[in-house]
């Protein structure tokens, strides 16, 4: 129940770009195309997976053991940077097909905070899901991760669709381009501000 | 380009938020006041000079590879001093801001400033360049929150004028999208040259 | 750029940066510790001090379950006795938990209460900290002659217009306060029916209307 209950709130309750405002830039910026748009989106679901995953145990076994909070913001993307590198030169070398088609967007994730965002929740923020607030475990961490990515990828990818549209159609010369995309979004978070209070 | 034109250059030319299109995440999410607008625009700006100064005195003997990261760093590590100061001396203002100061260290236009003007300028001149877009990331926050506050809250810079409420919708999230989305319809009408 | 991007360069480079840069921050960590643990405890002594009577001693923290989950209470102490608790209540709101200290006296009557944060919805469920009726009426809640819940559940709360579910679980969270005051003292909980019908993390909305 529990679980449910968090992959439902991270992807549609608590959208991380229609309620969270994270990820912004590359949402606006990837979104033109639905192929375009589904390459980030896998892109940054494997990021802030596998980001999550390391920073909560850089923070629990390093950060806090030895009273380094103050750090965590430099630490956390640090890791981040190095961890897309790494991601980049691995998938390089054992999947070319895969880097070709995630390749362009790996650079520009280290920037999207999005990853840096969900790393610093997972840590800090007082979850409350239906339970006492508590700390995370790590499972339900990386969990939480993952549905938070997954719902980023709904955004992105219902967004892609309707901009694909939108291109077509006769658009006032003062609204073309991220004018008109923003007030679509804001149709779209009203849309999902109707899922609030399910959880 | 002259040191009045550096500051003044953010407000209209090269707006952050209007013409450049940079750092949307905190201008969507923490303008839900003016004064909230404000915070954050000032947060911004502390850093922006700061890590600007810093970066364009370092770039000299930074090898060319690692650029990327050492500046990272230098930005992360005045956003946390930003973080620890905020938590001494304005409580309020950390809390209602939150997550939003440690990003700044993935707000574009920080790492964008050190990239494209701290890296070949002189000290001096990306303080000013700092200071120049800080100050146009800041106006355009205020106003932002500003229009939100008056249509959601029915107040201004906290000031209630409407015994009610407001149109809570401008509050919430799908408010920052449309009012911000408007807002550059009127800057593209009116202001920028075609 | 004038120096070159060899191996040695570029260690030697980062090494100095992420050293100078600790370093710096160490430095600002030490100079702030202090006046952030004091803004900290003065934001405490001020929420614990707006739901007790004045006068007396207050306790140090203690800690106990609150509601099914870990929290802490101060009791006040006047001529050698206890005369009222502080209680933190955490419970799950409309749009996050919902976090108050409520101030108990030991006749079960709640002093006060204040929110000590909130993730309730702007202008709706966030009244719960700005709404003059929705907080005056916890000022002398006697919870011997009145019920802890909402009217529409039967109880004796007045919700904020159009935000019940964050009404009800301001009700909860000062009933579980309160319970756990009356546990102390040894006496039996309030009138359990109330709290039934309330349970925790499952608000229901109510219909068609936007209701929080």
């Amino acid at each position: 129940m529990e679980i449910l209950l968090i992959i439902v709130s991270a992807i549609f309750v608590n959208n991380i770009v229609l309620a969270q405002f994270l990820g912004i830039c590359p949402y606006l910026g990837v979104s033109n195309k639905l192929s375009t748009a589904t390459g980030m989106s896998a892109a940054v679901c494997f990021v802030i997976t596998l980001a999550t995953l390391v920073t909560y145990l850089l923070n629990k076994y390093l950060l806090l053991p030895f009273g380094l909070e103050f750090l965590q913001t430099i630490a956390f993307i640090l890791v981040i940077a190095a961890l897309v590198q790494m991601v980049e030169i691995v998938l390089k070398k054992v999947s070319p097909s895969l880097y070709q088609a995630l390749g362009i967007f790996l650079p520009l994730i280290t920037t999207n905070c999005a990853v840096l965002g969900v790393a610093i929740n997972v840590v800090t923020k007082e979850f409350t899901f239906g339970l006492p607030s508590h700390m995370l475990g790590l499972g339900e961490a990386v969990l939480y991760a993952f549905a938070t990515s997954l719902g980023y990828g709904l955004a992105m990818v219902l967004f892609a669709g309707l901009r694909e549209h939108l291109a077509l159609s006769d658009v006032p010369k003062a609204f073309r381009g991220v004018p008109i995309a923003l007030i679509t979004v804001g149709i779209l978070a009203m849309a999902f501000m109707g899922f609030s209070g399910i959880a | 380009m002259s040191k009045f034109q550096l500051i003044t250059k953010g407000l209209v030319k090269d707006n952050p938020t209007f013409v450049l299109l940079l750092g949307m995440c905190p201008t969507l999410a923490t303008t839900t006041s003016a004064v909230n607008g404000l915070s954050m625009g000032l947060a911004t700006l502390f850093v922006l000079v700061l890590s600007n100064m810093a970066i364009s005195a370092i770039a000299p003997v930074v090898p060319d590879k690692v650029h990327i990261p050492v500046y990272i760093v230098v930005i992360a590590t005045f956003v946390t001093i930003l973080q620890l100061l905020m938590q001494a001396y304005t409580p309020d203002i950390y809390v209602t801001l939150g997550l939003f100061i440690p990003l700044i260290v993935v707000n574009c236009i920080v790492l964008g400033r050190a990239e494209a003007f701290a890296c070949k300028n002189s000290v001096v001149d990306s303080a000013l360049d700092g200071l120049g877009v800080g100050i146009g990331f800041t106006v355009s926050l205020t106003v932002i929150g500003l229009v939100r506050e008056i249509l959601g809250s029915g107040s201004a810079f906290g000031w209630k004028f409407l015994s009610g409420d407001g149109m809570l919708a401008f509050v919430m999230a799908p408010g920052a999208f449309l009012v911000l989305g408007y807002l550059m319809v009127l800057f593209n009408k009116f202001i920028a040259k075609k | 750029m004038a120096v070159q991007s060899n191996f040695r360069n570029m260690v030697l480079c980062l090494t100095a940066v992420c050293l100078v840069c600790s370093a710096l921050l160490a430095g600002v960590y030490a100079m702030t510790k202090d006046p952030i643990d004091k803004t900290n405890a003065e934001i405490l002594r001020a929420s614990i001090g707006a739901v007790l009577p004045e006068g007396g001693e207050l306790s140090e923290a203690k800690d106990a379950e609150i509601g099914g989950q870990a929290s802490e209470y101060y009791v006040l102490m006047r001529d050698g006795s206890p005369a009222a608790y502080a209680v933190k209540s955490t419970v799950v709101g409309f749009g996050g938990p919902l976090a108050l200290m409520v101030g108990v006296t030991t006749d079960g009557i709640v002093y006060n209460t204040s929110v000590l944060s909130h993730q309730e919805t702007p202008g709706l469920g966030a009244k719960c900290n700005t709404d003059a009726k929705f907080m005056g009426q916890w000022q002398g809640f006697d919870t011997n002659s009145k019920v802890l819940a909402v009217t529409k559940d039967g109880g004796d709360v007045d919700a904020i217009t159009a935000s019940t579910i964050t009404s009800r679980a301001y009700a909860l969270a000062v009933k579980n306060a309160v319970d756990f005051v009356r546990s102390l003292a040894g006496a039996a909980p309030t009138d359990g029916a109330s709290g039934a019908s309330v349970p925790a993390g499952a608000p229901k909305n109510d219909g068609g209307q936007i209701d929080e």
